[in-house]
């Protein structure tokens, strides 16, 4: 019985690890600044954990398959050379170097995320998650968002986003419902519920957030690659949750132009 | 001196009638039992549920016999729909995480066993335990009732999240009566916990017969009162927030409410709250919760790898210190649910910290386990087999808490499959292990007879190579960037993993179905079983001493002496390669 759990354990830790490392389901390529360090970073944890992992399934099975007890077998048992004090020490040593370095690697791409503000020339867009859609307003040439109130929300009057249209501020935004953005270009997104939880993940640009009611909260990202992205919704939002997705779609400088002034015309 | 009034205090004579012997019993061994059962009912329904959600993943346009007339309106003509999918998701969450893995293995086998491995003749509080039991299993009421309200049970999942869990029927089906069933069913299982809690960390301490210290305890002890002091500690903060919920829900306070919400298109008359507050209250809960499901496992496989390995647990003291640590920790990590979540940036990288601290002594623990099978003679008996198991799947799910526990990569895997193959591996599948190998373990001395080994071991190998096919795959397409909790897939990245689910899912089918066998092994061997000798495993804890099962009073009437270890294996002397705890002679015990 021993040998056949070794057996199986060996063909299960040989075949997890031969699907990790064919990559053939791996993280959609990235597409945004940040994104490389963070791939690299994973990369990183997945070494270690792996060493990990194929050193003690395998000797789980190693033992399994050489301790069995035969009948009436009075062989001697043997306690681990040194008792518990080597493994301790490996732990320590093992586990606590991997921490330092992943602490250490890690935090810079967080910091790099949350800790530092967005470049002062980022594009600003606010974005407004409600039951089950995204909108997005930008804020026009003055550079400035008027203030919203859910109050002011009117679907059947077109104003989608609470804007409150006697605010100065508030005469040129541009509301959309499709997030577009110029390549290589910082972007600062500014995250509002108008309802419940929601997310916001955009696997590619290696971006997630939650959207809370009664907070706005910023986020930022530079995307490095021309596209058409899936914004889809990550926190559990009621019946719709899985039809709740938006588009990102990162243009040439010239092509975002166009579109930002065909959106400008339609308002 | 001190003894004569607890004694006492603790005489009782055996009841006689049905109800106070089978229904009200004080008895720890029947409330042990009564929380088994419950545990057994809730994994049966959650299981099914599961099956239910696997199956709308793949075959969404399935019939499903009788679902329809149980909820015409979430599944009509069977066919389950979305919203129908996020409640039994919601309800296969709570019911698995609350009613199986905190009470099999802590109330169920800690109730049964904690009070005769330490010599005591019952709980320290017999009544409290009563009741305790019966207010999970009101809690466990209140929660299946769920499934026949109106709009049937909650769709906002199992963390239950503000303002969607808070607002009512507004935010979609479930949202109104269910979701206060809910709200009502957790904040039962609180107390319910409590009660028990408090009974387990007085009878540890105050129980013990002579000569049980607490380095002679079992490990399983060990884990039982850490747990018990975990559960203490966490369970009074979601009363709390279960409490503040409801109130929320139902007396128009603003905990979790901020002002301005526009639900449905109708302005809500709320202000001041905070959707974080219910997050931070929750997981300050959640993530004790989730040791307070796998620390009696840790005590259970310690303990049975000795046994079974016939050798002594390697490094005792150093498992009970990282138990102990483990347990102190898990009370500092509660923030790394919450990374994207909108906190502090500042807080997210201070929780990482201890988050991948607690890796160390996780990782000592597991290395214990494997220096206590190096060099043993090892018994493959159906329960060895299940904690071989249970190492196996849990070093493999806690290894993906190395990733999550990252706040730069939780970014981007948070939310995702990945998350979900992790903790199902770590704290559901290894939990249930335990489970398993505990009913093997302590079923002769539960029911005075034996179980199946063929059936078992049938049952063992379908489970283990079934579970590795069902939550393997989920790490996989969790970084692809598969949102969990989405009733279909959406997009270009999601429908190419259709294949993936489908096996999964069929995975999930046959390992289900294989759970009959432990079913049938366990129903059939209560009553045809063959009978159980005292000790069937030849092993050294106080109750092995008793006959099985064990008479009323657990000891007949004689109170135990213990003068050893609880772990003296390996050594051969008249015959036998173990010491009783109990036994006078033999070589005197050693640290």
């Amino acid at each position: 019985m021993g040998k056949v759990f070794a057996v199986v354990l060996t063909i299960i830790t040989t075949v997890t690890v031969a699907i990790f490392v064919s990559r053939h389901w791996w993280f959609p390529q990235v597409a945004s600044a940040h994104g490389g360090a963070m791939d690299h970073q994973f990369v990183e944890t997945f070494v270690g954990a792996a060493i990990g992992f194929i050193l003690a399934q395998l000797s789980l099975a190693l033992f399994a398959w050489k301790y069995g007890e035969r009948k009436g077998e009075t062989r001697p048992i043997r306690i681990f050379p040194g008792g518990a004090k080597w493994l301790v020490v490996l732990a320590l040593v093992y586990v606590g170097s991997e921490i330092i370095l992943l602490e250490f690697v890690g935090q810079k791409v967080w910091a790099a995320m949350y800790f530092t503000p967005a470049a002062s020339d980022s594009l600003q867009v606010q974005v407004l998650a409600g039951q089950f859609a995204f909108y997005f307003r930008y804020p026009g040439p003055d550079g400035k968002f008027g203030p919203i109130h859910t109050a002011k929300i009117d679907e059947s009057r077109g104003n989608l986003f609470g804007i409150v249209q006697s605010d100065p501020g508030a005469k040129d935004d541009i509301v959309t419902v499709e997030l577009a953005v110029p390549v290589n270009k910082p972007v600062e997104l500014l995250l509002n519920s108008k309802d419940v939880g929601h997310g916001f993940y955009v696997p590619e640009m290696r971006i997630q957030q939650d959207i809370v009611p009664g907070m706005e909260i910023p986020l930022h990202f530079t995307p490095t690659k021309i596209g058409k992205y899936d914004i889809t919704c990550n926190q559990l939002c009621g019946l719709g949750h899985h039809t709740m997705r938006a588009f990102l779609e990162v243009m040439s400088e010239e092509d975002y132009q166009k579109w930002i002034a065909e959106q400008a015309s339609l308002q | 001196m001190a003894n004569m009034p607890l004694e006492a205090q603790h005489h009782h004579s055996p009841p006689t009638g049905f109800i106070r012997k089978y229904v009200f019993s004080l008895d720890h061994k029947v409330i042990g039992k009564q929380y088994y059962f419950l545990a057994i009912f809730s994994v049966f329904v959650g299981m099914v549920l599961s099956w239910l959600v696997r199956i709308h993943l793949v075959w969404p346009n399935v019939h499903i016999w009788g679902l329809g007339a149980l909820s015409p309106a979430g599944a009509p003509g069977g066919v389950i729909s979305p919203e129908y999918y996020l409640s039994l998701l919601t309800l296969h969450g709570t019911l698995m995480v609350f009613f199986v893995l905190t009470t099999a293995p802590q109330a169920g086998f800690g109730n049964y066993a904690l009070p005769i491995q330490i010599g005591a003749e019952d709980m320290a509080f017999p009544t409290l335990n009563m009741l305790s039991f019966w207010v999970t299993f009101l809690a466990l009421c209140a929660l299946v009732s769920t499934l026949f309200v109106e709009d049937g049970p909650p769709i906002s999942g199992w963390t239950a999240y503000p303002p969607l869990s808070a607002v009512g029927k507004l935010a979609g089906p479930g949202q109104g009566m269910g979701q206060n069933l809910w709200a009502v069913s957790i904040a039962l299982f609180c107390v319910g916990s409590l009660l028990g809690a408090l009974n387990f960390i007085t009878t540890t301490v105050d129980l013990r017969c002579k000569g049980m210290t607490l380095t002679r305890m079992p490990v399983t002890c060990w884990a039982w009162l850490i747990t018990a002091i975990l559960s203490l500690l966490s369970f009074a903060v979601l009363f709390a927030a279960c409490v503040l919920l409801i109130l929320d829900r139902n007396a128009g306070t603003s905990f979790f409410l901020p002002s301005g919400l526009l639900i449905s298109g109708q302005l809500q008359n709320h202000s001041g709250g905070s959707p974080l507050l219910w997050q931070h209250l929750f997981w300050f809960f959640g993530h004790p919760e989730v040791y307070i499901a796998i620390v009696p496992g840790f005590g259970l496989i310690s303990h049975v790898l000795s046994v079974f390995s016939r050798k002594p647990v390697l490094g005792y003291k150093v498992m009970v210190a990282c138990l102990l640590g483990i347990g102190f920790l898990s009370f500092t990590v509660w923030g790394h649910h919450m990374f994207v979540s909108g906190m502090s940036p500042y807080s997210g990288f201070l929780f990482s910290i201890p988050t991948l601290i607690i890796t160390i002594p996780a990782t000592i623990i597991s290395l214990l386990w494997l220096g206590t099978v190096f060099g043993g003679r090892l018994r493959f008996t159906t329960c060895m087999m299940f904690a071989l198991g249970f190492v196996s799947v849990f070093v493999t799910g806690g290894l993906g808490g190395m990733f999550l526990a990252q706040p730069s990569l939780d970014i981007f895997l948070h939310g995702t499959y990945f998350v979900v193959g992790h903790f199902h591996m770590v704290m559901g599948v290894a939990a249930i292990f335990g489970m398993f190998a505990g009913t093997y373990f302590w079923f002769p001395k539960m029911f005075g007879r034996m179980m199946n080994e063929r059936l078992g071991k049938t049952h063992f190998w379908i489970t283990f190579v079934g579970v590795y096919c069902i939550f393997l795959p989920m790490h996989f397409i969790g970084l692809q960037g598969m949102p969990r909790r989405y009733s279909s897939f959406v997009n270009e990245v999601m429908q190419p993993l259709m294949p993936v689910h489908k096996f999964m899912t069929i995975a999930a089918l046959i390992t289900g179905a294989s759970q009959f066998l432990f079913f049938i092994n366990l129903f059939w061997s209560m009553y045809k079983g063959p009978k159980a000798p005292e000790n069937p495993w030849e092993c050294t804890t106080l109750e092995w001493t008793v006959p099985s099962p064990p008479p009323f009073d657990n000891f007949g009437g004689k109170h135990p002496v213990v003068y050893h270890d609880a772990y003296e294996y390996g050594d051969v002397q008249n015959g036998k390669d173990y010491v009783m705890q109990t036994d006078p002679a033999g070589s005197p015990a050693s640290g």
